[in-house]
């Protein structure tokens, strides 16, 4: 099938929102290539499901390519018609099952030498469509909090290497109240600006109570859908054959309801489910699960408060005990967590720093109950070392 | 603050930066010199090529960033590589992977010299002559000469190819040490002190591939290398990883067989698809130590001293920080520069030492160049000779 063929009732099996839009914006799919279409229609067809952000995004594209003149569509599109698409890939069901087409594009695009070709017109292509429209308004500064080293208690490892020149670097933080004092931070800023998924609260662990109007995932929390989830890895990683690529899709094809995650909020079950079938060790490793889960807030929900809380993950070992981790008490690596979580609050640091407002947002990174933090903020110097003695909660106060 | 990018440079801008960079490190903390100095009598050597030249070469699946190895903050990792092998190296700064960034596909590429195209995860041969095909065939050289050692059960098709000049017959042994444990363990022994030894691989950590091809099996292990399965498993249980396991087999064939090719590939750094970076550093730091153990076995060896030159090479790079489209050290799928630009090392009693070659040379070129030094026509290879080295 080739995009100039769809109908309306192409898209029966969408759910309602997702139907009414590509409905809506027929005109616009069938005029798109097919290097191009079935990406599109990977995001447009979980449109129900997506969160604030992610569908003012969606809509921005839509408006951006309505808005092209004949010759400047035909333009945009160049780079996506000039690449080589093969027979079999136009015979996927990719309308209902873009994720497979994409899967099978990819290797393609790799085995054809064409990735190179696809990647540069991707990239022309967001930041085209991404500066076509204004941001909307943010009603406050974003906020990043990162707290690591969860139950170290000495440590030689040089931390915050790479925050350290992008702000001021604190060695005499008193840390009365801990944690808590973080997540009230987190509070007060989603009672301020009450806003749909503007909140997160990220922990690798058990988490702290629940505050209102902040979305919360923890690792703990998500116990039980990743035990059945590695109940089925562990069979299929004991069968005598295996297909990896047959194995993605088996994982990107499990609804959130076969794992237990069918509570009220849909959004969040799905973006909780995804980070479990598509992220890579975040089954496993608690500090690769929490990185990985921010990334994905930051690059999705673009919230305007975000606290992620490392915790120490269990050791390396075989995959086979890894999967097994809900059979026994894990042997835990706090050491190697620390490191961890120190990369971990960088990447955080540098994801938040690609949304819109980056001038203005700040960030803090803290050693968990120990005296050493970081803090980036418009009107700080860089590169800054203070030495002054100063509470946890006047620190993230004064970035708040 | 926004986060800069490179999407206004080029590959090639970009692929030079790093380039420099890396030269600029080097010449900081080593004081190595220019290529410059080639310009000299040396660059007219190597048409004699002597019979009892031997090579080793040392891949690395999951190569290692810049900013983890060969920057100010990565120098704490690599301590043998920056002060004992690269001041006696000549260290090619920018070496470019233009193909698939998967590993067994882009090892497959390393040891043809021409780009593969096949599925990374399939149980497939290289479908352009190894270089052990081109060594052995036109060297006419026993089977006994050229080896692999590999890390995972999918690279047991590595030693030969599928092409018809070439292919079954003039291939390498290829020896998948975890595989050969596993059978060691199968015997009685108590499996659970080796399991840290057993990981197949990082890529997708239930890839499993059936095993098929010329692998060599527990009891023939046992005779080629006069070591008995107690022994290898003794042994084994004192080992902390898959890359340790590939190295001590590595050094029982040198001593046992002495072949004049040796192919060694690495992958412990690959744990960095967990995303656990504290294990990516610790792997970095074995890899690290286990280049130089391998080097200073040579020297020990007097069937490798003073004529043995040593290739180590990462089949490619990792995705940047700066790239939004991949998530920094934990994967290689962006296909951007910086994954795709790496380094290569030569050590030789023939080798210039402690220079830094800035020029712009592709991971195909190894074969050429090995063709050179031995003396074979790597014929249908895309690579082109490194005249630096050879």
């Amino acid at each position: 099938m080739l995009p100039d063929q769809l109908t309306p009732e192409s898209f029966a099996a969408y759910p309602p929102q997702a139907r009414e839009l590509a409905t809506r914006q027929i005109a616009i799919l069938r005029r798109l290539p097919l290097a191009f279409v079935p990406l599109l229609l990977r995001e447009l067809s979980v449109y129900d499901w997506k969160f604030p952000a992610e569908r003012i995004d969606l809509e921005r594209q839509f408006a951006y390519l309505a808005g092209l003149s004949p010759g400047q569509f035909q333009a945009a599109m160049s780079a996506f018609v000039g690449l080589k698409v093969t027979r079999e890939l136009e015979k996927v069901d990719w309308v209902n099952s873009p994720a497979v087409f994409s899967e099978q594009f990819s290797a393609h695009l790799w085995t054809t030498h064409q990735i190179d070709a696809f990647r540069a017109a991707a990239v022309v292509y967001v930041r085209k469509s991404s500066s076509s429209a204004p941001d909307p308004p943010m009603p406050t500064h974003r906020l990043g909090i990162a707290a690591i080293g969860q139950g170290v208690t000495r440590n030689d490892y040089l931390l915050f290497r790479k925050l350290r020149p992008k702000g001021v670097y604190y060695t005499q933080v008193k840390h009365t109240g801990g944690a808590k004092v973080l997540l009230d931070a987190v509070r007060s800023r989603a009672e301020a600006h009450p806003v749909p998924y503007a909140h997160w609260y990220i922990d690798g662990a058990a988490p702290l109570a629940e505050a209102k109007g902040v979305t919360r995932v923890s690792y703990d929390g998500l116990s039980s859908p990743r035990t059945l989830l590695q109940s089925r890895m562990q069979r299929t990683y004991e069968a005598p054959v295996f297909d990896p690529e047959a194995f993605r899709t088996m994982m990107a094809q499990i609804g959130p309801a076969e794992v237990g995650l069918n509570s009220g909020d849909g959004a969040l079950n799905r973006f909780q489910l995804s980070l479990l079938t598509e992220g890579s060790g975040t089954q496993v490793f608690s500090t690769t699960f929490v990185q990985w889960a921010a990334r994905e807030a930051l690059r999705r929900a673009q919230p305007l408060t975000l606290f992620v809380r490392f915790a120490p993950r269990q050791r390396e070992k075989q995959m086979n005990e890894l999967l097994a981790e809900h059979q026994r008490p894990p042997d835990l690596d706090v050491q190697g967590s620390l490191i961890d979580g120190d990369m971990g609050a960088y990447y955080t640091w540098l994801n938040q720093q690609r949304l819109p407002g980056e001038e203005k947002s700040a960030f803090l990174a803290w050693f968990e109950d120990h005296g050493e933090a970081v803090v980036i903020a418009p009107g700080l110097e860089r590169g800054e070392h203070s030495a002054t003695p100063v509470e946890l909660g006047d620190l993230v106060a004064r970035i708040a | 603050m926004r986060v800069s990018d490179f999407r206004a440079d080029s590959p090639r801008q970009i692929a030079q930066a790093i380039s420099l960079s890396r030269r600029n490190f080097l010449r900081a903390v080593t004081g190595a010199g220019s290529a410059a100095a080639f310009f000299g009598p040396a660059a007219l050597r190597g048409m004699n090529v002597p019979k009892n030249r031997k090579a080793i070469v040392v891949t690395f699946g999951g190569g290692a960033r810049d900013d983890e190895t060969f920057m100010p903050d990565g120098r704490e990792n690599i301590p043998h590589l920056l002060n004992e092998l690269v001041p006696q190296a000549t260290f090619l700064s920018n070496v470019v992977n233009s193909g698939i960034l998967g590993h067994y596909v882009a090892t497959a590429s390393i040891v043809t010299g021409a780009y593969e195209t096949f599925n990374n995860f399939a149980a497939v041969s290289p479908d352009n002559p190894t270089v052990f095909e081109y060594f052995r065939k036109d060297l006419k050289r026993p089977a006994t000469d050229a080896w692999v050692v590999a890390p995972s059960n999918g690279f047991a098709r590595i030693g030969e190819s599928g092409n018809r000049l070439y292919g079954p017959g003039f291939g390498a042994g290829v020896i998948l040490p975890k595989r050969l444990l596993s059978a060691a363990l199968s015997t009685g022994s108590d499996g659970a002190a080796y399991q840290h030894l057993l990981r197949d691989n990082y890529e997708t950590p239930l890839y499993a591939p059936t095993l098929a091809g010329r692998q060599i099996e527990l009891n023939q292990l046992a005779e080629l290398l006069k070591l008995s399965v107690d022994d290898f498993t003794a042994h084994a249980r004192n080992l902390v990883s898959p890359d340790e396991l590939s190295v001590y087999i590595a050094k029982q064939l040198m001593r046992q067989l002495s072949p004049s090719l040796l192919w060694i590939t690495l992958h412990d750094i690959d744990i960095a698809h967990s995303g656990a970076f504290s294990l990516y550093i610790d792997g970095i730091k074995r890899t690290d130590r286990l280049c130089a153990e391998l080097w200073q076995a040579v020297q020990k060896d007097p069937e490798y001293a003073n004529k043995t030159t040593m290739f180590i090479l990462p089949d490619f790079g990792r995705d940047s920080d700066i790239d939004s489209g991949g998530n920094g050290f934990q994967h290689h799928r962006t296909g951007d520069a910086l994954s795709r630009t790496t380094w290569m090392m030569v050590l030789g009693p023939d080798v210039k030492q402690n220079v830094v070659v800035d020029r712009p040379a592709q991971s195909t070129d190894l074969v050429p160049t090995l063709g050179a030094y031995f003396g074979f026509d790597a014929r249908l290879s895309q690579g082109k000779r490194i005249a630096e080295v050879v």
